[in-house]
């Protein structure tokens, strides 16, 4: 199939998506609607309400305030989970020592600590970087970990035959290999550094794509979440893409899985 | 039978002597290799031959100082091994490349490390690519090469080094047919360069008389041993094809395969009841 086809389609899924929508919040069946404007807003009015947060122009500030935040969590978060995870793995004992803790904290649910991270880090931005961070840790962590563990055998001893040192062996096999899982698992880790930050702005800020849906819902304004919601969706889509662009750069060592389907 | 030591200028490049092999397991102890004694001259290519299982790789790997053995003493240029054999290039039967390190990086990746200047390292692998025939390849990653042409990147790894002695496991296994002879005739070319002391593992072996002076024989698992040791006198250097053609090859073929055709059917008895 042509790009070109397979874009028209994806277009089709959303006009006929928004066709429907249209459809039964404007046309009575049967005496009665079965989208009722009040819950399910109108594509009209939510187009239009998008529309006049990017003319005047309030929108950008959320935008930039959720950046941010998605950046600072991920970057922190990536860094601590690449060094303690590369530790852990080349230091058994202490790996084997916490590792209960580690299951435990990310058994739990990260929705809960938001509450205390506000209460620690006030309502800016730090508490969602802080919330962020505890999602894409383990994420990384747990990438980073299993990147060094499952350097091949046979590379190792390779390498070792080749003359490296513990120190080279660190530098040219078992940091490239963990890079290289840190980074397949970009999508991921960056996905979650959004939805620290926005379930953060959510429970309690002052700015931020999450406040601006929160404040929409308390005032039962749908065409509003619904905006707040496309937005979002358009901005996650285009950070996405974005890490697609860096992850080929970084991993063109990589077979692509789907090679053979192209 | 044969086995008489020539005794070369440059005297022993490896002497295994006694060598057992043991390794732990759920059950107890396991061991592997038994009293191997086994020796390759300076110069020499000797190749091991015998049926799966039958430790001639785990052999390989303490003549590489990759494992000690339970008993038994290793030297190299009659010095005793006590660490990983920095005399050695060992190349693997798997794929040991670095995926993430180009065919002109993977090659250069020794002399980085022993310190040589970045640039230096790649005009000298450059050239040594060239001379396994993949010049127009340098910038591929591993998995944009075919098996064979993995295999070459990795000799060239291995040679850049240019190391003393030369430990194969089985390097050709994976490859087909074709692909097996061309790189055959590649590593004897290489070889009659500088005529390192070649220690060749192969289940092969046709593979092995075609490509080596000496033809040693393992007898199949466990606690294998080293059973039999004949001379390779076909004229060098050698084309594996031809060779293969010739009535000396076939009159050796049939002597060696005499020996080595009951450890194989062993073996597979063995395989077969566990």
């Amino acid at each position: 199939m042509s790009r070109l086809t397979l874009l028209a389609l994806q277009v089709l899924v959303a006009i006929v998506a928004i066709a429907i929508w249209q459809f039964f919040t404007h046309v009575p069946i049967n005496g009665r609607l079965w989208l009722d404007p009040f819950f399910f807003s109108k594509p009209f009015d939510v187009v239009e309400r998008i529309w006049r947060w990017f003319v005047t122009g309030t929108v950008w500030i959320h935008l930039w305030v959720t950046l941010v935040e998605s950046m600072l969590a991920f970057v922190v978060g990536s860094l601590a989970g690449t060094l303690i995870g590369f530790w852990f793995a080349r230091q058994p004992l202490i790996a084997a020592v916490f590792d209960p803790y580690v299951k435990m904290m990310n058994a739990l649910p990260r929705v809960v600590l938001a509450p205390i991270f506000v209460l620690w880090l006030g309502l800016g931005i730090w508490s969602k970087v802080a919330l962020g961070f505890t999602l894409v840790f383990f994420i990384v962590f747990f990438n980073v970990y299993q990147g060094v563990k499952e350097v091949s055998p046979t590379v190792l001893a390779n390498a070792r035959m080749l003359g490296m040192g513990e120190r080279q062996l660190m530098r040219h096999v078992y940091w490239p290999s963990a890079l290289s899982w840190m980074f397949s698992s970009l999508h991921t880790s960056v996905g979650f550094a959004v939805v620290g930050a926005v379930v953060g702005e959510y429970l309690g800020s002052a700015r931020g794509l999450g406040y601006l849906i929160q404040q929409a819902e308390g005032i039962f304004d749908v065409a509003g979440v619904f905006a707040g919601m496309f937005v979002l969706a358009a901005f996650v889509i285009l950070i996405d893409a974005l890490v697609t662009v860096v992850e080929r750069r970084l991993l063109v060592w990589r077979p692509v899985a789907n090679e053979a389907r192209a | 039978m044969g086995g008489a030591e020539t005794g070369r200028a440059g005297g022993r490049a490896v002497d295994l002597a006694d060598i057992t092999i043991a390794f732990s397991v759920a059950q107890g102890t396991y061991t592997a290799v038994e009293r191997a004694s086994l020796s390759v001259d300076a110069g020499e290519f000797v190749a091991i031959v015998g049926p799966t299982g039958c430790g001639k790789s785990t052999l390989l790997n303490v003549a590489a100082g990759l494992i000690a053995p339970a008993a038994g003493r290793v030297s190299v240029f009659d010095k005793p091994l006590d660490r990983v054999n920095r005399d050695a290039g060992y190349l693997f039967q798997s794929d040991a490349l670095f995926p993430w390190k180009t065919a002109l990086d993977n090659v250069a990746i020794g002399l980085d490390i022993a310190g040589v200047e970045r640039g230096e390292a790649r005009t000298r692998a450059q050239a040594l690519l060239h001379r396994v025939g993949l010049a127009g390849f340098a910038n591929r990653y591993p998995h944009m090469l075919s098996g064979g042409q993995r295999k070459r990147v990795g000799l060239a790894q291995v040679l850049i080094r240019d190391p003393k002695i030369l430990l194969m496991d089985e390097p050709f296994g994976p490859l087909d047919a074709q692909t097996r002879q061309i790189m055959g005739n590649l590593l004897l070319d290489l070889w009659n360069a500088d005529r390192k002391a070649v220690l060749f593992v192969t289940h092969d072996l046709e593979e092995a008389i075609a490509l080596s002076d000496r033809v040693v024989i393992m007898s199949a698992g466990p606690a294998s041993r080293i059973i039999g040791n004949w001379k390779v006198e076909l004229p060098r250097p050698r084309d594996i094809a031809e060779v293969k053609l010739e009535r000396a090859f076939h009159e050796l073929h049939r002597e060696i395969w005499q020996v080595l055709k009951s450890e194989v059917m062993k073996g597979y008895t063995q395989a077969g009841a566990a």
